[in-house]
């Protein structure tokens, strides 16, 4: 009698089938998008709501403000946003120049902001974001004074969610003559873009190259720095000491345009737990607020987006979602998505640039299937969405602003979660780690 | 001759004074007295004036500059002339780590030593070193010439692009993807011209040309060695 087939759980079909890949290629995989794997995220968590002890607003009718300012440290110009919601840095030649245009039309009719991406500032994205931040990367491509000087904030890129201590990879299929141009190299080889920023090596180096963009600029403009998240405390604390107006924390659901799969799936830390660690490095310096906390990584409601701010955020940010708004991984597409190889949802090959929605390509044909101004509207959608419901939320647990959201409004399904976010396991007042 | 004292005047007002200046000035001539190694020393011009730091300055002098010729007449710390645009800078002394890092455009000089790093990714800059530089320098290079009287330090040029390499001396070793190229006339001219802008007394034809063997620039398997 035999036995009945019996699979392992170590060697799964996906396993086996990437092991057969690499042993066909000799290629590590490379995609676009942050980590897939489940982690412990914002869904472990639930806010309270009112009771007894806690007043609600009315839902239509009590105000709930959701403006943010964002470089009041020690910038002339702070950006003032009217939602607590930017658009993540991406750049020109990871994405079309129609999605560039639709992200800009989407937040400037919200209020918010946009972000270049490493490869500099277009004038079409600078024209269609009425707030946009200018990326500062260790490859400098297009790094320009006068471009410094049109942005309205300066973001000193040291890390990102998907590949904390990674460079950038833009291949050569993606690289047309004017991305080549605005990156000084020729056209069609892979771009690498260097992990590491090629004229500053640790923190007390960096506190004087803040000094530097600051005088280039008058001291007018925000100085954010991103980091991947790692160690969130020493991070946020070191670039809060070196004197960033802002703090831009990625965790590792954020996305990159293309990195090894090794690489976005085993290197970084959950979103939910980068959070606390970076606000309690804030409180002991007595800058919580003072120096803004940006929080990005996997934000896809308006729940994230309140249970973000509740746990110390000043803001969030958004890529992949805000893909997704302009018709990333629609279904609509979903014949070419099979031709490719794949099924919409799980298309992630964006550094190959044929993506069938036309977001994550420079192919002309493909790119100019995307109206940006009707994805502008699909966007600006979206983000009114985010916010009405973070302000639902907010209203329930009695807030007047959504940045008045605090961890006391939230407990933690999982012990997991409740450990990384600070806040009890859900009906009890057991808080992990703590006494 | 417009004249600021570091020693009682706060960096903010010298540089807001040196951006204020537009291609019309009449005010064209400047010296900044007393740098005593502050950072970001002339940064950010954009006119065609001239700036002379009587002494050593600190981290990224004369960064991201257009137009404007700034000398120092000591050495310069890290990162001098970074990401410079257009323009000239000459260092009478030496210059540290990273100099002429990312520049796009114009020229720096540097009439002492480079530490490492110098030309790290850049895009466009030439760069003239009368004495030596150190390790890993041009790495990542991408475009604009570096000139080298002296010798050069281990890893030149790794993992180059299009940017053009001129070493006199020795070369400790070249870095990856990086080798020596045939010095045609077009070499030695565009050479010549280089040392003669400079004011660098020496002969095209003593010096080797490197450049980038561009192997590495679509990613490949059996390269895989080569990334390190």
């Amino acid at each position: 009698m035999t036995t009945p087939p019996r699979f392992s759980a170590t060697f799964t079909p996906d396993v086996n089938a990437e092991i057969r890949r690499a042993a066909d290629t000799g290629l590590y995989d490379i995609r676009g998008g942050g980590a897939k794997r489940r982690v412990p995220h914002f869904d472990d968590l639930l806010f309270l709501g009112a009771s007894i002890s806690r007043y609600p607003l009315e839902g239509y009718r009590e105000r709930c403000g959701t403006d943010v300012t964002l470089g009041t440290r020690h910038a002339k110009t702070p950006i003032q946003l009217d939602i607590p919601i930017t658009i993540a840095g991406m750049s020109f030649g990871s994405l079309s120049a129609q999605a560039k245009e639709a992200l800009g039309r989407g937040a400037s009719a919200m209020g918010t902001s946009t972000t270049t991406g490493d490869g500099g500032m277009t004038d079409e994205e600078r024209a269609h974001s009425t707030k946009l931040v200018y990326q500062l990367l260790p490859s400098r491509y297009g790094m320009n004074p006068d471009d410094l000087r049109r942005a309205d904030a300066i973001e000193i890129v040291v890390g990102q969610g998907a590949k904390p201590g990674g460079g950038g990879m833009l291949l050569g299929q993606k690289i047309t003559d004017r991305v080549a141009e605005m990156r000084t190299l020729p056209k069609g080889i892979d771009q690498r873009s260097a992990c590491r920023h090629p004229d500053w090596t640790g923190p007390d180096d960096m506190e004087i190259k803040i000094l530097e963009l600051r005088e280039i600029t008058g001291w007018e403009k925000p100085i954010y720095v991103k980091v991947g998240g790692a160690r969130p405390y020493y991070d946020t604390a070191l670039a809060a000491k070196a004197g960033a107006d802002v703090v831009v924390l990625d965790g590792m659901q954020g996305g990159t345009a293309a990195t090894q799969d090794v690489f976005i799936e085993h290197v970084g830390l959950p979103t939910l737990a980068c959070i606390r660690p970076a606000v309690q490095a804030l409180q002991d310096l007595g800058l919580h607020r003072e120096v803004q906390l940006v929080v990005s990584g996997g934000i896809r409601t308006g729940a994230d987006v309140a249970k973000a701010l509740a746990l110390g955020a000043d803001a969030v940010s958004i890529g992949t979602a805000a893909l997704v708004a302009l018709g990333d991984n629609d279904p609509r597409w979903e014949e070419e998505y099979r031709k490719l190889g794949t099924t919409a949802g799980a298309y992630d090959d964006w550094h190959e640039g044929r993506d069938p929605a036309g977001i994550t390509t420079q192919d002309p044909d493909l790119a100019a299937r995307l109206d940006p101004v009707a994805a502008g509207r699909r966007l600006k959608n979206y983000l009114s969405v985010l916010t009405l419901e973070a302000q639902t939320i907010a209203r329930a647990c009695g807030k007047s602003h959504v940045l008045n959201l605090e961890p006391e409004d939230l407990c933690a399904l999982t012990v997991e979660a409740a450990a990384m976010a600070g806040v009890p396991l859900a009906g009890t007042d057991w808080v992990p780690g703590k006494r | 001759m417009e004249t600021v004292d570091l020693a009682t005047t706060p960096l903010r007002d010298l540089n807001a004074a040196l951006q204020a200046q537009t291609r019309e000035t009449n005010r064209t001539a400047w010296e900044v007295l007393n740098p005593r190694g502050v950072h970001a020393i002339a940064v950010g011009l954009d006119a065609p004036i001239q700036v002379t730091v009587r002494g050593s300055t600190g981290y990224y002098c004369g960064g991201m500059n257009k137009q404007a010729e700034i000398t120092v007449t000591g050495s310069a710390g890290p990162g001098v002339a970074e990401n410079m645009m257009s323009g000239t800078v000459v260092i009478e002394g030496d210059a540290s780590q990273y100099a002429g890092a990312t520049g796009q455009g114009g020229l720096l000089v540097i009439k002492g030593n480079a530490a490492s790093r110098c030309g790290i990714s850049m895009k466009g800059i030439d760069i003239v070193v009368f004495g030596n530089i150190g390790p890993m320098s041009a790495f990542m290079a991408q475009a604009g010439r570096l000139v080298v009287l002296g010798d050069a330090g281990e890893a030149l040029g790794d993992s180059l692009y299009e940017a053009r390499l001129y070493v006199r001396g020795s070369v400790k070793s070249l870095g990856a993807d990086c080798v020596e190229k045939e010095m045609r006339p077009e070499h030695l001219a565009e050479l010549s011209d280089l040392l003669s802008r400079a004011g660098a007394d020496a002969r095209p034809e003593d010096f080797r040309r490197y450049g980038s063997a561009r192997t590495l620039y679509n990613f490949k398997p059996d390269n895989a060695g080569a990334y390190g």
